[in-house]
């Protein structure tokens, strides 16, 4: 990544970005934007769906404008406010503003994590009026033919506040992620990391078991990012073992007995 | 002297601990219990040791009164060779036996102190099962992917659907090697039944030879050859660890043997051949992680689970039929290559159809028994199959008087019963005022941590802009305001900024199973979980309810309000707490559609249904207990679910039962397999779940 600043919007992504598509996901996504339909990411975290964006972002030409939302998150932060200079006061587009005007793609990372008053502007831009609604300038901004906006959701969440709403939902293409298959998953454990195709299958295989676990304990097991992490680890002489504790177990749980239980499993491996 | 109760450190005379026995023991109710004798010979006792064995018969009284008899006259018996740790290990293994088995293996256990004292040679280093349960369940659960259920048993064996291992492990020096050896065992005893050992017809294979304990002992022997070789491909760091447990080495006779099934590719029917041609050696002494190879046994059991497996894959593929019509189901088997398992594609009128855990359990489990799927397991249930007693139409009943009537989900007909289950409210009883006092002194510091926890998850703090009042003004608001008034627009006077408690709005209703199979100890973990509750909720100030359900047959399903929603916690809801106690059947539908019905009617945004069971559906003489049950819970959880409420499972399974995942399936749930730990889960799962 280079260091000057750039607005976002200018940025455009010029080097592949390295993904393995697991389905048809890149025929549906390019489907969706050329006919200008929203999208929705659906999986849990750590399974490539940030770099999938990177990847469309660079495969469309077009720049990536990231959102991750937190539950501070407004209407506001997403469409702009006014800041005070010297003695006026300016107007400043917020993200999604800039990508609307540039028609760039938009990618509001975990969306139930953002204040509910943010459907407010994401619904009229999902459905076939793509309008921002900018109630503080008192006008709606018509989103360029560029323009895309996608979400992302992570359905394993247990909490009942986080779920997706029906009209939310409802505007968008879904498209299903989750952890690649076991060929594929080493495949990219060796590509990220460098790792030996013998090493990156024990990662895989470790993955799958602490994958058994959830629900038993386990909110989620590892996942494929998880496994990237103890590969580079191990890449840069942490021994195997010790490398999976703390990149993976650790990273998992903080319970004594599923910590020993996952500890236990790795030496099965290793 | 004053008159004072006697202080803890004070030694007790025999008198006042005959009255405190007595009391604790419901001895003068109770004929041929007599604790003159034990008052007599604990009165010589330091107060110490008074202390602890007047602690433990009041824990053990709380349930088993007769348990706690029989420890308080053999305990003195048991201190003699044990420390206080080891006593108390003791009286543990024996009230789990009694939950599990019942009285008499209970009783025989606290009658012979000296015999589990006696169990390990290295006393101070021993490990006991029940210390290391929980992880290596989830070790197991991890390595192969499905519940394994562990009991403690000697010899060390399996039956293919329970691990059977010793109740404690003292063979080594140190702690951390007679774990390893726990594990060698429990892993090894999985492996026979995830790579072959009990293929069908071992059992009688094995008793055709003239000297059948030695033919199968050699086959063991040879089968572990084997299954090591299996695991150091698979698991090399496992199978170093397995090997170094290996005593002596094999005779020179055994090296072809070993290498031939050492191979990859290797079978049973290997070792069958190779037990043939060495019958006539010695038998090599086994390894110390080996145990024992039942057939008969895992023969038994393997018929059984056969049947279940068979019944409930049937039930599932009547659900995935794709059109209205049966359809014929075949299977396609891939990736014959992997050792560990193999994959299957269903097809249904010869189209893919998508798998769910279940299923693939399912087929998974029939695969291991029988080495292939038959197709008569893939008829979808439907015609034929159990029929209920009578014609439904027939019974169908007008909604009874002075009860609820609710309908009830028939899989296999695929429709409603209509007002097939009465049910009733019934006053709860009450329990005795100490107990919730008891029991929050004894959880002291978590009830603290569950106290601020919830607090700190009552509503945060915001900082609401764009007010029209507050205390504080909104810049941004401010700005924008002064801005429309230059531009000659109308000035809003929303500029404040306002902190506020952010509202949760959450009503949830605890459904906490009172069936008879929860006696003993879950009835006291859900006791104990709903007083945790109370004291988080409390503070957290979500509006909550608590019903008990239990019941027999389908005209008498019963609810116990112990807490409604508009009444307020205090003495009386935690005597009525302390008052629950199992009664009679589960039959889990009509309990949920009332609550459901009855959380419909609160004005909450969010809505949760939490229940709280050990998840066995059942009911009098009635094919509730089976199939029908489970589809029956399942369907009042969807119309939960329908009606915008968001059920939550919450299951104390200590047999790792395979139709949960079907059950709740379509809902939220989770499995807690330590009873102990359910207080704190139950408390921790709320604040997950709500935030
Ligand atoms: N399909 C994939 N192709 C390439 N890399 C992947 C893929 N899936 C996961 N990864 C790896 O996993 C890491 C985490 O993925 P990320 O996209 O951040 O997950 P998510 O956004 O779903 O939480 C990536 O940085 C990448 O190394
Ligand atoms: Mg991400």
């Amino acid at each position: 990544m280079e260091g000057h600043a750039l607005p976002p919007e200018e940025h455009f992504i010029t080097v592949e970005p390295y993904y393995e598509p697991t389905g048809d996901e890149i025929a549906v996504f390019e489907a969706a934007y050329r006919n200008r339909l929203p999208v929705l990411l659906k999986g849990p975290t750590g399974c490539g769906k940030t770099r999938f964006m990177e990847h469309m972002a660079w495969r469309l030409k077009r720049p990536l404008i990231t959102v991750s939302c937190h539950d501070d998150l407004t209407a506001s932060d997403l469409v702009g406010r006014y800041l005070i200079t010297a003695d006026q006061t300016v107007w400043v587009d917020g993200p999604l503003a800039r990508a609307v005007r540039a028609g760039g793609i938009c990618y509001l990372d975990e969306v139930v994590e953002a204040r509910k008053d943010t459907t407010v502007v994401i619904h009229p831009l999902a459905d076939d009026r793509r309008m921002l609604p900018m109630e503080k300038l008192g006008l709606e901004l018509e989103a360029s033919p560029e323009f895309m906006l996608a979400i992302s959701y992570n359905p394993g969440y247990q909490s009942v506040l986080k779920e997706l709403k029906q009209s939310t939902r409802q505007r968008f293409v879904a498209l299903e992620f989750d952890y690649p298959a076991a060929p594929l998953e080493q495949k990219i454990v060796v590509k990220e990391t460098g790792l030996d195709e013998a090493r990156a299958a024990q990662l895989v295989k470790l993955a799958a078991m602490t994958r058994n676990l959830k629900g038993s304990g386990l909110d989620e097991g590892a996942s494929t990012r998880l496994l990237v992490h103890a590969g580079k680890l191990m890449m840069d002489g942490i021994p195997p073992a010790a490398a999976c504790r703390g990149a993976i177990a650790r990273a998992l749980t903080d319970e004594p007995e599923m910590l020993a239980a996952v500890d236990e499993l790795i030496a099965t491996i290793f | 002297m004053n008159s004072s109760p006697p202080s803890s450190d004070v030694q007790l005379s025999a008198a006042e601990l005959e009255e405190q026995l007595d009391e604790l023991l419901e001895a003068a109710f109770t004929p041929g219990r007599r604790t003159n004798a034990i008052a007599k010979k604990l009165a010589a006792h330091p107060a110490e040791v008074q202390r602890f064995v007047l602690h433990w018969c009041a824990v053990t009284a709380q349930t088993h009164s007769q348990v706690a008899y029989l420890f308080a006259r053999h305990v003195l018996e048991a201190l003699e060779t044990m420390d206080r740790p080891d006593v108390q290990k003791w009286l543990l293994h024996a009230m789990d036996l009694y939950d599990r088995q019942g009285l008499y293996p209970a009783i025989a256990v606290l009658k012979a102190p000296k015999d589990f004292a006696g169990a390990g040679v290295d006393h101070a280093q021993g490990v006991y099962l029940e210390e290391i349960t929980g992880v290596l369940e989830l070790f197991l659960r991890g390595l192969s992917g499905r519940a394994m259920k562990l009991e403690p048993a000697d010899p060390p064996h399996t039956d293919t659907s329970t691990l059977f291992l010793p109740s404690r492990l003292g063979r080594f020096p140190a702690k951390d090697d007679n774990f390893r050896l726990y594990k060698a065992l429990a892993v090894h005893q999985w492996a026979q039944t995830h790579f072959g050992t009990f293929f069908p017809d071992l059992a009688a294979e094995l008793r055709a030879y003239p000297d059948p304990d030695k033919a199968r002992k050699l086959y063991h022997l040879l089968e572990t050859l084997r299954l090591d070789a299996v695991l150091a491909r698979h698991y090399p760091g496992l199978a170093r660890e397995i090997l170094s447990l290996r005593g002596e080495a094999l005779p020179a006779e055994f090296q072809d043997a070993a290498a031939e099934l050492e191979a990859p590719g290797a079978g049973p029917k290997q070792s069958l051949e190779w037990m043939e041609n060495l019958l006539a050696q010695p038998l090599p002494p086994p390894w110390p992680y080996m145990g024992e190879l039942l057939p008969e046994r895992a023969e038994a059991e393997r018929q059984q689970r056969l049947r279940r497996d068979k019944a409930a894959l049937q039930a599932a593929l009547a659900h995935m039929q794709p059109g209205a019509k049966p359809a014929s189901f075949s299977l396609r088997r891939e990736n014959s290559a992997n050792e560990v398992a193999a994959d299957f594609v269903l097809l249904a009128d010869g189209r893919p159809v998508v798998l769910d855990d279940e299923v693939k359990g399912l087929l998974h489990s029939i695969d291991l028994d029988l080495g292939d799927i038959p197709p008569d397991y893939l008829t979808p249930a439907g015609g034929g199959g159990y029929a209920p007693a009578g014609n439904p139409k027939e019974k169908e009943m007008a909604p009874p008087e002075g009860g609820y009537a609710y309908n009830e989900w028939d899989h296999q007909r695929r429709h409603y019963r209509k007002n097939w289950c009465t049910l009733r409210e019934l006053p709860s009883g009450l329990g005795d005022a100490g107990y919730a006092a008891e029991v929050l002194g004894r959880y002291g510091g978590q009830v603290g941590q569950i106290r601020r926890v919830f607090e700190a998850l009552r509503g945060e703090e915001k900082l609401l802009r764009a007010q029209k009042n507050g205390d504080d003004v909104d810049l941004d608001a401010a700005i924008a305001a002064r801005t429309d008034l230059r531009c000659g627009r109308e000035m809003t006077d929303r500029v404040f900024t306002r902190q506020e408690r952010l509202e949760r709005n959450i009503a949830v209703l605890f459904m906490v199973d009172m069936s008879g199979s929860t006696r003993g100890w879950i009835n006291d973990a859900e006791r104990e979980s709903l007083l945790l509750m109370c004291e988080g909720l409390e503070k957290l100030g979500d509006r909550y309810a608590i019903y008990g359900f239990s019941g027999m047959t389908r005209i008498r399903c019963e609810i116990f309000p112990i807490k409604t929603f508009a009444e307020p916690y205090g003495p009386e809801v935690q005597r009525r707490i302390a008052g629950i106690e199992p009664k009679d059947y589960t039959r889990m539908g009509a309990a949920i559609r009332h609550l459901t019905a009855k959380l419909k009617e609160v004005d909450a945004r969010t809505r949760l249904l939490v229940t709280l069971s050990d998840g066995k559906p059942d009911d009098f003489n009635d094919p509730y207990r089976g199939v029908y049950g489970i589809e029956d819970t399942r369907m009042a959880l969807i119309e939960a679910k329908r009606a915008g409420i968001h059920p939550f499972c919450i299951t104390i399974d200590q047999e790792a039962r395979d139709y949960l995942p079907h059950m709740y399936g379509a809902v939220n749930y989770t499995i807690v397999s330590e009873v102990r730990q359910l207080p704190i889960k139950v408390a921790n799962i709320y604040r997950k779940l709500t935030t």
